[in-house]
């Protein structure tokens, strides 16, 4: 069933090229949503058992080199494909009336981007996820190069060599690690690790993790490889950015989870103190630079900046609390930025202005669009029993738990987000409207249409913020797996300093600990 | 463990009542919305009344648990309610005040826009509030303290057409957050140190620790509470949004602003006091910090002239006092201040909102005076506010201020006699009050009201007009050129609460809160010391006094003092600049270093500069990407499917090489 979940997308980009253009989107739409309730039967099989794969298919793809078409899902991935089964449909759905040319070509490529994202999330053989991760990169490239706004050519062109190169380093990796190995399995490849038959020495997994770490840390983005997404978001079309944002990030925050952790585990912790360091001057520079933006869409990317530095601060805190706390940050902002970025895009429809400055007033003409971007706001601030504060709140605490002075850096973002969202919102939709805003947005409040794009992902909001369980806990037996990973592949050398960071000989001790209360814990 | 008590009701009640005014309220009529939003609150009162009844003595907490709301490896955090002793008090306090309100604000808000909106914002408001008093750890605790503020920052912002009103609730909000960050901290350490946030376990855990081992951490935790606690309950050096919130509706500035959840600070030090007894240091900071706030509140009261500013400022420094009482140990006492200033706060509040109704929203006391025959029923409630607060006997404040007060005359003699000179100048800007508004000629209406839009003042743009938007919304109504308004009674609806507010600031000083919170809290019960209760007493004769001559005696006097001590005066008018400081060294740094040195320095030039050092590559792929669009779309399905291709060609020869 995986199986079909992965390539029907496939089979609808073909389809869709041969579809009329003016039935492009009714057939993007209903594809997409037939396709959301397939997926949904992926949820139970795995909720049995979250730790591991489920819906295996393991067969020879390519036999010289061994390529495998290799794939699973788990309680990581699993909320992942749901969220882009998810998203989908609600995309197309903003892009509605928002897309006036080449529509079959659009919605192909919006179709063939699911696949792509999908794929990785599902892809158990390094080449086989090498592929996908490519794949998905194509139709992000044209989004924002055909349909997005005046400098659209400079941003997909920034956006396709930003991770290009990173995409480059993390091949050379995946085959040096095939050279070593034999294989591309990934399963197999941390069998080899787990028994010793292949080992690394430090000065090999140190390039191999970094060659990995910056494919990631450019996608996510991380502090200072970021440039590109605000660039990419002020110019992609509003479905682009709902993707970009929501799935296509978190390609690259999972990828740390999946693959940095597990594969090189020792690298990873030597690195940590380094990687936390960036990640929480993410934290607070995003928000800073977000607080100071006269452009709506530039703000929101730069608090992803911000929101995405959570997770990594998470990832790389080495404990369950921070790492469920995080890969559930990655699925709450993909439901509260894609819900952001769907809210400026109808904005933008109104006004034809992504600049704060052009707005002011308009909650009295749009007032349920003025209540749904409210809500969305306090979700992206992290108000308690709506979705954001539970993963911030997992991942301070377990920050916490190996140094308290990341918790308090980390926690300033919290404050400058409501700083950043609040004045965002008073400029856009308090005070008195000028005539031309007021014209604009007279008699335009939520359309039906709109209604259904954004009322599921406002439903989400609330329940993953009251009743989190549901999802966390897969995720959470998820985590723990990889936590055991990093430790069973790990050779401690914890009284050995480490030349790369003086600060890092005390802290991998105190992660040591962490992760095995963490472990023995563990449901 | 005792039956159920469906505790859960009391907070559910409310936030029905919120779900269906923000959901069909629009459509229906102000009867309607009015009837939801009150039967919403009164029902959550009968049920607290009900389980309390049934709870009896509460020798022990009542706990419910519903269900796990968090949890992950070794951190479990449940949805759990509970009741003792002191939660009792709160709630009853919350759902009571709160009902006399509600039903207060039906009247006062009749003629408003947004009805709906209101009523939805305060029910919701309630729901958190009671969330926040319920809650059976400091998660829970903190969901309902990021809610009330969030409800806090809706109802300021209720006039949102104006910028004051939506400066002021994102002051608010921002001031608060700040405060919670030193809160989740603690909440960090808490769980670190305890490994749990449930009330029970942590508290139990701190009663037995040995406090040379512990005494530095418990500190910290304390001190971070103690920031998270200023910035609710507005304490030096976060009480700057309180005054700024005065532009909400009257009736939110007395629930929200003065009774209900400004006190959350107190009743979560409180709450935690087996922390902060095993804390000298953090005690002697919460002490300071209150006795700082408490007098600097009131000497800024002396000089206000809008009427809600005078209050604002009298609340801020009434909460300090409630933070020495907790400071000294005397938790109970600073407790029972919570409940007697909840009953006389209330009660200033909508008294004065029955005066600013009369006098068609004016809010500047220089244009009252004399109105003691025109508004009767309120004059005379709200003289009995006045004696609360004055801390005459036998009335409210006496009690619970006196309580406070002879607790640090044993504990500390500076902050005593600080608290002293607090009290007397309480006396003395409450009695202003008064004099000004009710004594005398009338001497309004003000000639440069302009609708409500001018300022008295230069520098007053909403800062002394806290009711811009509001007058706006009035004089539609009313229609009317000014001088010839009829000034007249509040109606029914708004003066029962009245009075019976005014009751309980009369005779609340009977409950006797101590002794019921002593099993909770330790006995707060102090010497009754003749030179300190001597003191008090002249306290109060000494600022009513000194008000009667000034005001209604010479009333050209205060004019004369002003321009004799006009450093002094400029001083305190101007809330000693505080804002401003604050705006130049936070804000301005902040916004300018973002803007020039982050955006435009590091990442517009910096990292992007770098970047675009490729940018002949750009270049060259993008003529490339120029080319690629003019073809058609078959082209880019080759192009994906050429470079998977390439991929995969180049893999199998690097394998063969292999």
């Amino acid at each position: 069933m995986l199986d079909l979940v992965l390539f029907l997308p496939l089979v609808g980009f073909l389809l869709a090229l041969l579809v009329p253009a003016e039935k492009a989107k009714y057939f993007a739409l209903i594809f997409s949503l037939v396709l959301f309730v397939i997926s949904l039967g992926l949820i139970g099989p795995v909720l049995a058992n979250p730790g591991e794969y489920s819906f295996v298919t393991n067969t020879q793809w390519i036999s010289t080199p061994n390529i495998r078409y290799h794939i699973g899902l788990d309680g990581l991935s699993l909320w992942l494909v749901i969220l882009t089964t998810f998203l989908t449909p609600l995309a197309v759905l903003v892009s509605w009336k928002y897309i006036g040319h080449r529509m079959k070509e659009y919605y192909a490529f919006l179709i063939l981007l699911e696949f792509g994202v999908i794929g990785v999330f599902v892809s158990l053989d390094l080449f086989l996820y090498y592929v996908f991760w490519e794949v998905g990169l194509v139709p992000m490239y044209f989004l924002i190069g055909i349909w997005g706004h005046d400098r659209r050519i400079y941003a997909a062109v920034k956006f396709f060599l930003y991770t290009m190169v990173g995409s480059v380093l993390m091949l050379v990796a995946i085959i040096y690690l095939y050279l070593k190995s034999g294989t591309f399995d990934y399963t197999v490849i941390l069998q080899q690790m787990a028994s010793g038959q292949l080992k690394l020495t430090p000065e090999e997994a140190l390039p191999l993790f970094l060659a990995f770490f910056v494919a990631f840390a450019i996608k996510v983005p991380l502090f200072p490889l970021h440039t590109w997404l605000p660039d990419a978001h002020v110019e992609a079309p509003t479905a682009g950015s709902v993707m970009l944002a929501s799935v296509m990030l978190k390609m690259g925050t999972y990828g740390l989870v999946r693959y940095c952790l597990p594969l090189f585990p020792n690298a990873a912790r030597q690195c940590a103190p380094w990687i936390v360091g960036l990640a929480i001057i993410g934290i607070v520079y995003g928000a800073l630079v977000a607080l100071v933006q006269p452009n709506m869409k530039k703000l929101v990317a730069y608090s992803s900046v911000s929101h995405l530095g959570f997770v990594v601060l998470g990832v790389f805190s080495f404990n369950q609390l921070a790492l469920d706390g995080a890969v559930y940050q990655m699925l709450n902002h993909g439901v509260s930025t894609g819900a952001l970025f769907m809210l400026v895009g109808m904005m933008y429809e109104r006004r034809h202005s992504l600049e704060i400055s052009d707005y002011g007033g308009v909650a009295t003409q749009v007032p349920h669009l003025a209540t749904v971007f409210l809500i969305t706001t306090l979700a992206s601030v992290g108000l308690p029993l709506l979705n954001n504060f539970v993963g911030e709140l997992l991942v301070l605490q377990g920050a916490a738990m190996v140094n308290i002075s990341w918790a308090v850096f980390a926690a300033l973002g919290v404050i400058l987000s409501a700083c950043y969202m609040l004045w965002l919102y008073q400029r856009v939709f308090f005070g008195r409207t000028s005539h031309e805003t007021a014209h604009h947005f007279e008699h335009a409040d939520l359309q039906p249409r709109e209604w259904i794009a954004v009322l599921p992902l406002l439903a989400l909001m609330v329940w993953m913020g009251v009743a989190p369980m549901g999802f966390l806990t897969p995720i959470s037996v998820a985590d723990n797996k990889t936590l055991q990973q990093t430790k069973l592949n790990v050779e401690f050398k914890v009284a050995a300093p480490t030349p790369v960071a003086p600060s890092a000989t005390a802290a991998p001790a105190v992660q040591v600990a962490q992760t095995a209360t963490g472990v023995t814990n563990a449901r | 463990m005792a039956e159920s008590q469906q505790l859960w009701l009391i907070p559910a009640l409310p936030l029905l009542g919120f779900l269906i005014n923000s959901t069909v309220g629009r459509k229906m009529s102000k009867q309607f919305v009015s009837f939801i939003a009150i039967a919403s609150v009164v029902a959550s009162f009968l049920w607290v009344a009900k389980t309390l009844n049934a709870l009896g003595a509460l020798e022990q907490p009542h706990v419910e648990h519903y269900f796990t709301w968090i949890a992950s490896g070794t951190f479990s955090v449940g949805f759990d309610f509970s009741i003792d002793r002191l939660t009792s008090i709160m709630l009853l306090v919350v759902t009571g005040i709160g009902s006399l309100i509600h039903i207060y604000a039906t009247g006062y808000m009749a003629h408003e826009g947004g009805y709906y909106r209101f009523f939805a914002y305060l029910n919701l408001f309630m729901f958190f509030m009671l969330i926040l008093v319920l809650a059976a750890n400091f998660l829970l605790l903190f969901v309902g303290w990021e809610g009330v503020g969030l409800c806090s920052y809706l109802l300021i912002g209720f006039y949102f057409l104006e910028k004051f009103a939506g400066d002021a609730g994102k002051k608010a909000f921002i001031v608060n957050r700040v405060g919670d960050f030193g809160f989740s901290l603690a909440m960090f350490l808490v769980f670190i140190n305890f490994g749990s946030l449930d009330f029970g376990t942590v508290f139990g855990k701190a009663a037995t620790l040995q406090p040379e081992h512990s005494a530095g951490m418990i500190t910290a935790i304390c001190l971070l509470l103690l920031v998270g606690a200023a910035g609710k309950s507005a304490q030096i050096p976060l009480y700057v949004w309180l005054p700024d919130a005065m532009a909400g509706p009257t009736p939110v500035s007395a629930l929200i602003h003065a009774a209900t959840m400004v006190t959350a600070g107190v009743y979560m030090v409180c709450r935690s006091s087996s922390l902060f007894n095993n804390a000298p240091i953090a005690m002697e900071t919460v002490a300071i910090v209150g006795t700082a706030t408490a007098f600097f509140a009131a000497t800024m009261g002396l000089a206000q002239n809008d009427i809600k500013k005078v209050f604002a400022y009298s609340t801020v420094s009434q909460l300090g006092y409630m933070f020495l009482g907790a400071g000294v140990g005397a938790y109970s006492a600073g407790i029972f201040h919570v409940v007697t200033h909840a009953f006389f706060k209330a009660l200033l509040f909508l008294g004065a909102g029955s005066v600013i109704m009369a006098c068609h929203h004016e809010q500047d006391m220089r244009w009252y005076g004399g109105l003691r025959k025109k508004i009767p029923v309120t004059f005379g409630t709200l003289c009995c506010a006045w004696v609360a607060i004055a801390g005459i006997p036998p009335f409210s404040g006496y009690h619970s201020k006196d309580a406070i007060l002879l607790a640090a005359y044993e504990h500390a003699r500076p902050l005593f006699w600080i608290g002293a000179l607090t009290a007397a100048m309480t006396a003395f800007y409450v009695s202003r009050a008064m004099f000004l508004t009710f004594f005398g000629e009338y001497r309004g209406p003000n000639p440069h009201a302009d609708h409500g839009h001018g300022g008295h003042d230069d520098h007053a743009h909403g800062d002394d007009h806290a009711a811009h938007g509001h007058a706006d919304h009035a004089h539609k109504d009313h229609g009317h050129g000014h001088g010839h308004q009829e000034i007249k009674e509040s109606p029914a609806v708004m003066t029962i609460p009245l009075v019976i507010l005014a009751l309980l600031s009369l005779g609340g000083g009977f409950f006797n809160i101590p002794d019921w919170l002593e099993p909770v809290l330790g006995s707060s019960h102090a010497e009754h010391d003749p030179t300190a209760v001597a003191v008090l007493y002249a306290t109060f004769i000494l600022g009513i006094g000194l008000a009667y001559v000034m005001y209604v005696l010479s009333p050209g006097l205060p004019d004369k003092l002003a321009s004799t001590f006009k450093g002094l005066h400029t001083l305190i008018y101007n809330k000693y600049f505080v804002d401003e400081v604050y705006d130049v060294t936070i804000i301005h740094p902040i916004t300018e270093g973002s803007r020039y040195f982050l955006w435009k320095g590091v990442d517009a030039g910096l990292i992007d500069g770098a970047v675009n050092g490729a940018g002949s590559v750009s270049r060259w792929i993008g003529g490339g990407l120029r080319q690629l669009q003019g073809g058609n779309i078959r082209s880019y399905a080759t192009w994906v499917v050429a470079g998977a291709v390439f991929v995969v060609v180049a893999m199998s020869v690097w394998g063969g090489v292999r």
